[in-house]
């Protein structure tokens, strides 16, 4: 398996089927945490810090656990939990160990459990089917690769759509349009931009 | 003058009315509709919505999945930890969620396939669980259920609303039976316009286009009421006062005649 495996993971899951645009996941936090620059990038490092370690265990839990036991089908109760104990996890080990991380990511957190990119990529990467191409073990880290492109995805999308937000909020809007409406729109014309780069890869 | 007090309604004086079982569903429907109002669930109400049946056959999960975990939730309130009071909801709604999976595919495989990774994804529906946590861990379970009904045909709702538009505009038509396990299969309204082929609605694009359009329309209605109640006040207020000067111009007289 050469590095390209990689990089044509990280750039289909960052720009061509991105998270938010593309494959609808995450699009709460989007509109919700989006309003201005500093807690959209806050949101985002959360973000990719929980989707990595979620990616990697659901994966080795559904390969490891779920299938040779046989009840794959259990895997969406599996998942919720091991997501909602794993930002558990993660915000006791920050408090302890970073209290200026704690400060900036801890009030995104708790609200990541209910982030549907998570769950919706941790069984994306089963549903691609990673382990038949490379292999259950390499497959691992294509899998983890590509959910870290993704992550990165949700953070670039994240930040374009802030500042974009931060400027609109200066215009001047009709007004059955102020708010979410307008951005709503732009979120569809950023989409339209993000359908370009379709053939990339 | 008697005409023209009854023209004019205290705006102010609020209608009395005892919070029946019919409100309690209907507020899910239109007053608190979940997508046009809290924006809850808006992932798969951009997601699905490309055509009317895949809506729809969402709106009919969610209905199913919200009125089962409402149910559980507001019997099993009284026997959870508040510390793990949210694991043990998502438990619950995955529970029935797994089962809704394992139905549509059993009986609606086609329905099964086009909505894909967004049946899972129920799960994280902020709709769900916030009703399990705002209304069902507060309320009975009669009137649990009729909240997740009234809840879910809400959401239903909005969802055809946006999938028929973004069905007619892509396609100039509407289908039934393709996804739904319907025996027929039928076009209403087939045209052969050309205008009403735009590809993009079929995207996610329009998905946003089409969503930002109906909350603006949305936000103009309330914000015509809005004036509306606005002026009615106006009016009202400066009713009153005419009156309170009349009034004031009797008692006037009434006492300048009296020292005369």
């Amino acid at each position: 398996m050469s590095l390209e495996v990689f990089f044509v993971a990280i750039i289909s899951s960052m720009l061509i089927n991105n998270v938010v645009l593309m494959r609808f996941l995450g699009v709460c936090p989007f509109l919700g945490v989006s309003k201005k620059t500093e807690s959209a990038i806050g949101m985002s490092a959360a973000v990719m810090f929980v989707m990595v370690v979620a990616s990697f265990v659901t994966y080795l839990l559904y390969y490891y656990v779920l299938e040779p036991v046989g009840i794959t089908y259990i895997s969406t109760i599996a998942f919720i939990l091991i997501i909602a104990s794993l930002v558990q996890l993660v915000e006791m080990f920050i408090k302890k160990f970073s209290k200026k991380l704690y400060k900036g990511l801890g009030i995104y957190l708790p609200l990541i459990v209910t982030n549907c990119a998570i769950l919706g990529v941790a069984e994306g990467n089963i549903a691609q089917g990673y382990a038949t191409d490379y292999g259950v073990l390499s497959g691992l880290w294509v899998a983890t690769t590509s959910a870290f492109g993704a992550a990165l995805g949700f953070g670039l999308v994240m930040f374009l759509f802030s500042a974009i937000r931060e400027r609109l909020d200066h215009t001047d809007v009709p007004p059955a349009w102020k708010g979410l409406p307008v951005s709503l729109v732009t979120a569809g014309i950023m989409a339209m931009a993000f359908l370009g780069l379709g053939g990339m890869v | 003058m008697a005409e023209n007090k009854k023209a004019v309604k205290n705006p102010n004086q609020k209608k009395k009315k005892k919070a029946t079982q019919f409100d309690n569903f209907f507020k899910g429907v239109v007053r608190e509709n979940p997508i046009f109002v809290f924006l809850l669930g808006l992932c798969p109400a951009l997601a699905v919505t490309n055509t009317l049946e895949t809506a729809l056959g969402m709106g009919v999960l969610v209905i199913f999945v919200l009125t089962a975990s409402n149910l559980v939730v507001s019997l099993i309130k009284n026997l959870i930890p508040d510390q793990i009071q949210i694991p043990a909801y998502i438990v619950v709604i995955a529970t029935f969620v797994t089962i809704v999976g394992l139905l549509t595919e059993a009986y609606a495989f086609e329905l099964h396939q086009a909505l894909g990774i967004f049946i899972p994804l129920i799960v994280v529906n902020c709709l769900i669980m916030g009703r399990a946590t705002a209304y069902a861990s507060k309320n009975g379970p009669f009137n649990s259920i009729i909240d997740g009904v009234g809840m879910g045909v809400g959401f239903m709702l909005a969802m055809m609303l946006i999938g028929v538009s973004r069905e007619i505009l892509a396609t100039g038509a509407i289908t039934f039976g393709r996804y739904l396990p319907l025996p027929f299969e039928v076009s209403l309204i087939d045209t052969d316009m050309y205008m009403f082929n735009m590809e993009v609605f079929v995207g996610p694009a329009g998905g946003f286009i089409m969503i930002g359009v109906f909350l603006a329309i949305f936000t103009a209605i309330g914000n015509y009421n809005k004036r509306k109640k606005a002026q009615a006040r106006q009016a009202w207020i400066e009713q009153k006062k005419k009156e309170a000067a009349e009034r004031k111009k009797r008692k006037a007289m009434e006492e300048a005649g009296d020292s005369a």
